[in-house]
């Protein structure tokens, strides 16, 4: 009876997080389709789809740090599907640059991919992500065992590769680059904090199976 | 890589002014046959039909306005009016784009003074109505290219700024001129803003021959109307040859110089943006290419991706420049 309310609760929550988190492409959607974007809406849904990359992959950080510090436990319970919709934001903000942007033109797409250093940068951070995706299942993550979080720390680098992408993209306001700089020095911090705890304690933790 | 060659403007794309006067005289003709006595006589380029607001202007600059003449255009399509409204670079009132749309309709531009200084005859504070009183108002249609790579179509009401210079009898040393606009942050929300990385108020600058240029002109109205206050009003600069940041907006001070005036861009981010900001395909801004462009509006699944133009197109001002290396001074 217990186990089957929780299942069902487990359920609801997943739900609801899936349906939070497709929302901004739905809104951005709805917004392009009913002509609400203006005269540039490339850039716009190119600069949505973009942001919610990176703030999805830093509430992917925030999942252990607020199950550690704060007793929440429901971002780690469903930390995969937000990794995964981090991870797809980051391939909807590339597909929209590709096609509205450069209209697939494959002489823009190479001079871009190899000139501009910010596009470089984003594009080493799906590089990154991009094995974390294929390897999110509950299969590959018994044939890594150890190695698989070993692996999963490339979120670590990926998310400060896509903080630097959008630092360089700044005109003449720092206030989102100063938020999330902030916010992800903060998860980091915790980070080291929390291994500077005694090795025993950490392994604990490491052995709670992930749901 | 293929980089297709910025391609020319043929001759044959510009109207000659005979033939558009003609296409009015042909509009006047319709107008009367059909007994619209509403519309217009000089049929200046109009607003297309649209839910935002029209901007008729003060009362003194109105009669200024209503006998422009075209004497400038290009054969393209023109960005319609709700873009050319709702889309701006003002940072004074914000970074995102339709910024200065939402917040600056309260602007109040008339009455306006401008301050004229520096090296000059009469230097003073001027009321905008007796500064403009000797000008003839123009329609000119300019390709109008951002540091952004995006561009427009845009019909600007304005004057040469050469035909202001002669009036106000600059001295010899008067080598560049400066431009400064506005800084009032309880008007402009933008710069109270903690997080912009603009030293207020927004200056540019131009060389003297630059300034003297038939094409650059100052600018105060758009559509057929007066200059909405998100574009710039009531006085604003258009230099067509050059990014759009050189068009500074709602001057207030105009200094005739002996020495090269700092602008803005320039002193937020010097590797980036040069005090010539010509508009130039094969000098890459350090984040992004000048190659191509993208007209607006654009449309989702046909980027209108256009090849820069150098000069963007206006290749007469070439000689203001024989002999500079405009990588170096770009």
């Amino acid at each position: 009876m217990v186990l089957v309310s929780d299942a069902l609760t487990k359920r609801f929550v997943w739900s609801g997080i899936f349906t939070l988190m497709t929302a901004p492409l739905i809104w951005v959607v709805y917004l392009a389709y009913t002509n609400q974007l203006g005269a540039d809406p490339a850039k716009e849904i190119v600069d949505d789809l973009g942001q919610w990359a990176i703030r999805f992959l830093i509430l992917t950080l925030c999942a252990s740090t607020f199950s550690r510090r704060l007793h929440i436990r429901v971002l780690l319970q469903h930390r995969r599907m937000i990794g995964l919709f981090a991870l797809f934001y980051v391939l909807l903000h590339l597909f929209a640059v590709a096609t509205f942007i450069l209209g697939w033109r494959v002489d823009l797409l190479i001079r871009e991919l190899t000139d501009r250093p910010y596009i470089m940068l984003g594009m080493a951070a799906l590089l990154l992500l991009t094995p974390l995706g294929v390897t999110s299942t509950k299969g590959w993550q018994k044939k890594l065992g150890r190695r698989w979080s070993t692996l999963h720390k490339l979120i670590y680098p990926a998310t400060l590769l896509a903080l630097l992408h959008l630092v360089l993209l700044i005109r003449a306001s720092t206030l989102e680059a100063i938020v999330y700089s902030f916010l992800i020095c903060l998860l980091l911090t915790e980070r080291l904090y929390k291994n500077r705890k005694s090795k025993k304690r950490k392994s604990e933790l490491r052995r709670k199976p992930l749901t | 890589m293929l980089i297709g060659k910025p391609s020319k403007i043929l001759s044959s794309e510009i109207t000659p002014e005979s033939v558009y006067l003609s296409r009015r005289s042909l509009l006047k003709g319709l107008g009367v046959v059909a007994g619209a006595a509403s519309m217009p006589a000089y049929a200046l380029t109009q607003p297309q039909s649209s839910d935002l607001p029209l901007y008729p202007g003060p009362d003194w600059l109105r009669p200024k306005l209503d006998s422009a003449k075209t004497t400038w255009t290009v054969n393209e399509e023109l960005t319609p009016y709700d873009s050319v409204i709702t889309y701006n670079n003002f940072y004074e009132f914000g970074l995102n784009k339709e910024d200065p749309y939402e917040r600056a309709q309260n602007f109040k531009t008339d009455p306006w003074q401008v301050e004229i200084a520096g090296e000059v005859e009469r230097p003073g504070v001027y009321n905008l109505e007796d500064l403009l009183a000797k000008v003839d108002i123009e329609e000119r249609i300019y390709r109008f290219r951002c540091v952004e790579a995006w561009s427009m179509v845009i019909p600007w009401l304005g004057f040469s700024l050469a035909s202001l210079i002669k009036q106000l009898n600059p001295t010899s040393k008067a080598k560049y001129i400066e431009f400064v606009t506005l800084e009032d942050p309880e008007q402009m929300p933008g710069q109270r803003s903690l997080f912009s990385t603009i030293d207020w108020p927004y200056r540019e600058g131009l060389r003297m021959d630059e300034a003297m240029h038939p094409l650059t002109m100052l600018a105060v109205g758009v559509y057929g109307q007066a200059m909405p206050p998100q574009n710039g009003a009531p006085l604003r600069l258009v230099v067509p040859w050059k990014y759009g940041f050189k068009s500074i907006k709602s001057v207030v001070q105009i200094r005739f110089r002996e020495t090269m005036p700092q602008n803005t861009w320039r002193l937020t981010a010097s590797q980036e943006y040069g005090f010539y900001a010509n508009v130039n395909p094969n000098v890459d801004h350090p984040r992004w290419s000048q190659a191509t462009e993208r007209r607006l509006p654009s449309s989702l699944f046909n980027p209108r991706i256009i090849e820069t133009t150098m000069f963007n197109g206006y290749e007469e001002v070439a000689p203001l420049y024989a002999g500079m290396d405009l990588s170096k001074w770009y």
